[in-house]
């Protein structure tokens, strides 16, 4: 028997796509039938609650949890998020329900036994409600109590060999997408990367130096699937220098129908024959495509790597084998003062062990940010504030063309003293003696 | 509920602490058929809605059967995903960044009883715990935050939301029959702590009331000078108010702040930093809809999503207005838009002027930037615009 009425939430059950209040109903049942024997370590109906709380606030249209205060395991800055339910009589079994973040493995792969034991520990310890996976990456543990954290803490690094994620103003959970475990198109190896950075920079991560948060995504190509451009301060984008791969027979087995474009995508509807003109050549950006007969040419030194012919035709086509990528700075969502995409940085470094160049890049930049940078200011907003010359001169780097979309639309170049020849200190004196006043 | 020691002692926490051990290996978690051709793949093709095939050099093949997980699930339903890793894919599993559930397989003959076991299972009320779909040219998984089941500044929910676009928008989800794909974000205030802010669809909550000023608790609970400095439009001002105590009745001084309204943009950053300017309201809060943004390269840059309904109603528990817009947008585009063109080119390409017409969705004045000096590149300045009514001076003209 539900310990809540929850109409409102009960009109969520309905529905083909998979209903997380069922799903909440089926975890409270079976907390409350507890038919492994298991001692909860927080109140067993603390799942009734979560769902009594948010029917509550789906009647009232205004949130019931309050804000964190200083919650977490010693020695850690982050990767518990303290929170309080508001109504905490009404709802004792989630009065005091934090969050911890559990830093995934890179790529999102797993094992059943892993999973299981993430299950076990969280069933006994915690809710057993949790987030697969939170926006930037995390397992997401939702709802303890304060004295499960530490013993959660030591269980995960003892007998699992985990750690938490990052929380606050320091560097973030790092993510990747699933790169060249299965992504043909993957141009360097995104769960290595993301691996050894998110070993090599743990105290950043558990123990926040920063002004504010920071985060790195990795990017196997331009396709963008972990939208690294859009959300991380660093995104590290796929790409190659090196000549698009073709394979002329498969070009022309796409021609004759024989291969799905687009890998089958667009199979839901009749768009009618495929046609390499209007699909692909016509639309490549930068109209650096044509066909020399039955062989597909490309202009390779003005293809821009947008991966559309690529996607288009992925057995015909592959990204050259001289790879590496591109790093962008600067992204973040519009608080403060609107959304920031990241700006390209360095064009192209090579993403190879033991990535000594890319870190150089990340310690000149960190250096920055954490003199210059205000509290609570993004890197993006740093930059804007400064200048991208100053994050050049920062990263010690030279302005190219490739820095920008189009050069500046205003005169107002702020020169800089050593620029001019003679400096700016002149003598008014000797002027007037050739201007009278 | 005896408590049960891990074996940590508080007495002494430094005692046997492990710590910055990171995360597990991801090579310790990938299937024989992933690892042995790791880095060496050499194309792929989605065989039928969900169902992804890549090839490797070696001849080696793996399926993939793609499902919507939703981000907020139990551990009996993580179990329950274990279970199937089990039976079909020797206890091996992956989630998508979009929160997907990924089974693979490394043979065709093994895919059918995958998909037979997956779709067989559903919720008690009748939903599919694992509905298989969300590739290619259709409508993947929305992402989204927390919402009402657990963040302290949601202006909507998020579970919720999602649950009924992706209702309504099931087909889509499971057809790729869409002129490219759709990618439809969640976040549940301004904070976005999932960046929605370059999908193709992107709902947002968002208030519309200047925070309440606790004024007796406000300096006990907060620093006041953080609370200042967090607000991006610098409404805040302290300020030393005379107020009637609410624990005792008696007058007295508090050291407090003061918001200027009409600076407000309602962002809620004052009230992370200090919990006595909550912002909550049933009637202020709601949903912004955001439309034609996207993160690939791929034939045009990445953009960002531009608002395109100002402001929808909290509607519990189903949210039809939402959905309904929602909607309108995916019917226009799916109807009008070129094959491979996303929701954003298509919106350039036709003028956003048509794109209001087309989706049948109101142009207000909430829709024109004002909000610092990018506003003016959002502006007009050219004559090529095309008629879509009102457009006469006659008929834009103020009552
Ligand atoms: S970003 Fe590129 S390499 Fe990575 S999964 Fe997507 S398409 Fe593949
Ligand atoms: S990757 Fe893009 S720019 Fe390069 S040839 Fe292909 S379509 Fe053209
Ligand atoms: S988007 Fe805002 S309200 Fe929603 S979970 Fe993130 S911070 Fe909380
Ligand atoms: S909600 Fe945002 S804009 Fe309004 S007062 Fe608070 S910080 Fe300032």
């Amino acid at each position: 028997m539900a310990k809540f009425e929850t109409p409102l939430l009960d009109q969520l059950e309905t529905g083909p796509w998979p209903s997380f209040v069922s799903d909440l109903k089926r975890q409270a049942e079976h907390r409350a039938a507890n038919q492994d024997k298991i001692e909860y370590q927080i109140p067993v109906d603390c799942v009734e609650d979560i769902l009594g709380v948010v029917e509550l606030s789906f009647k009232d249209k205004e949130v019931h949890w309050k804000h964190g205060g200083i919650v977490g395991v010693f020695g850690y800055g982050g990767g518990v998020i303290g929170r309080y339910c508001d109504q905490p009589e009404m709802f004792p079994g989630v009065a005091h329900f934090h969050t911890m973040r559990v830093n995934q493995p890179n790529g999102k792969y797993y094992t059943s036994d892993y999973l299981r034991q993430l299950c076990d520990l969280w069933d006994f310890r915690g809710s057993g409600v949790m987030n697969m996976h939170g926006s930037t990456g995390d397992i997401i543990f939702i709802g303890t109590r304060t004295e499960q954290l530490e013993e959660i803490f030591y269980e995960m690094t003892h007998k699992y060999d985990q750690d938490l994620g990052g929380s606050g103003s320091n560097l973030r959970t790092p993510s990747c997408c699933l790169g060249e475990s299965r992504c043909e198109w993957s141009c360097y190896n995104t769960q290595e990367i993301c691996y050894q950075l998110t070993h090599e920079y743990q105290d950043e991560l558990h123990r926040p130096a920063f002004p504010y948060k920071f985060k790195f995504k990795f990017d196997g190509c331009p396709n963008g699937c972990v939208a690294a451009i859009a959300r991380a301060d660093m995104s590290f984008v796929g790409t190659w220098r090196d000549d698009i791969r073709i394979d002329q027979e498969a070009v022309q087995a796409y021609i004759g129908g024989e291969f799905p474009p687009n890998a089958g995508a667009h199979s839901g509807r009749d768009w009618g024959p495929f046609d390499i003109h209007k699909e692909v050549i016509d639309l490549c950006p930068t109209q650096c495509m044509w066909m020399d007969g039955k062989q597909l040419k490309i202009d390779d030194k003005e293809c821009t790597r947008c991966m559309h012919c690529i996607n288009v035709m992925p057995r015909a086509l592959r990204p050259g084998k001289d790879t590496g990528c591109s790093i962008l700075v600067g992204a973040k969502a519009p608080i403060l003062d609107g959304a920031q995409m990241s700006s390209m940085l360095v064009p192209f470094i090579k993403a190879e062990e033991p990535y000594d160049d890319i870190k150089e890049v990340i310690e000149n930049i960190w250096d920055w940010w954490m003199e210059e940078g205000k509290n609570r200011e993004r890197l993006g907003e740093l930059i804007k504030r400064q200048g991208f010359q100053r994050l050049l001169h920062m990263t010690g780097l030279k302005a190219i063309a490739q820095h920008v979309q189009e050069p500046r639309h205003n005169p107002y170049i702020f020169w800089y003293e050593d620029e001019v020849p003679g400096g700016f200190d002149r003598d008014v004196t000797e002027f007037r003696k050739h201007h009278k006043r | 509920m005896a408590f049960i020691s891990s074996g940590y002692n508080p007495d002494k926490p430094m005692e046997d602490r492990i710590t910055d051990i990171g995360n597990r290996y991801y090579g310790d978690f990938l299937p024989p058929v992933i690892k042995n051709n790791f880095g060496k793949w050499q194309w792929h093709e989605i065989l039928e809605p969900g169902v992804l095939m890549h090839k490797a050099e070696s001849g080696d093949e793996v399926y993939t059967v793609r499902v919507g997980g939703v981000r907020l699930m139990s551990v009996e339903h993580v179990r329950e995903l274990c279970e199937i890793a089990d039976t079909h894919c020797d206890g091996y599993v992956r989630f998508t960044t979009r929160n997907n559930i990924e089974f693979m397989v490394d043979s065709k003959d093994k895919v059918e009883p995958l998909k037979q076991d997956l779709s067989s299972r559903k919720h008690n009320e009748g939903s599919f715990k694992f509905p298989i779909g969300g590739t290619g040219a259709g409508v993947t998984n929305i992402i989204h935050t927390q919402g009402w089941i657990h963040c302290h500044t949601p202006a909507t929910d998020a579970s919720g939301t999602v649950k009924v676009v992706l209702d309504d928008l099931f087909d889509e989800f499971q057809k790729m029959r869409l002129p490219a794909q759709l990618r439809i974000s969640m976040a549940c205030c301004l904070n976005m702590c999932g960046a929605v802010h370059c999908s193709d669809i992107a709902i947002l909550g968002y208030h519309r009331k200047p925070p309440m000023i606790d004024d007796e608790f406000l300096d006990n609970l907060c620093e006041i000078p953080l609370a200042i400095a967090a607000c991006p439009t610098a409404a805040i001002r302290p300020k030393k108010k005379e107020i009637t105590s609410e624990k005792d009745g008696s007058k007295k001084e508090v050291k407090s702040v003061e918001i200027k309204n009409e600076r407000c943009m309602f962002c809620g950053n004052c009230y992370t930093m200090c919990p006595s300017l909550p912002l909550a309201d049933a009637e202020g809060d709601g949903i912004v809809l955001m439309a034609g943004g996207k993160v690939s390269n791929r034939i045009s840059a990445p953009k960002f999503s531009k608002v395109v309904v100002a402001f929808i109603p909290n509607e519990t528990p189903r949210w039809p207005t939402l959905a309904k817009d929602v909607r309108k947008i995916v019917e226009a585009y799916s109807k009008d838009a070129r094959k491979y063109e996303r929701l954003g080119d298509w919106a350039e390409r036709i003028g956003w002027e048509k794109f209001f017409e087309k989706c049948d969705l109101e142009f207000t004045h909430h829709l024109i930037d004002d909000f610092r000096d990018p506003a003016y590149y959002t502006w007009r300045q050219n004559t090529n615009f095309k008629f879509t009514d009102p457009y006469e001076y006659s008929a834009i003209k103020a009552e």
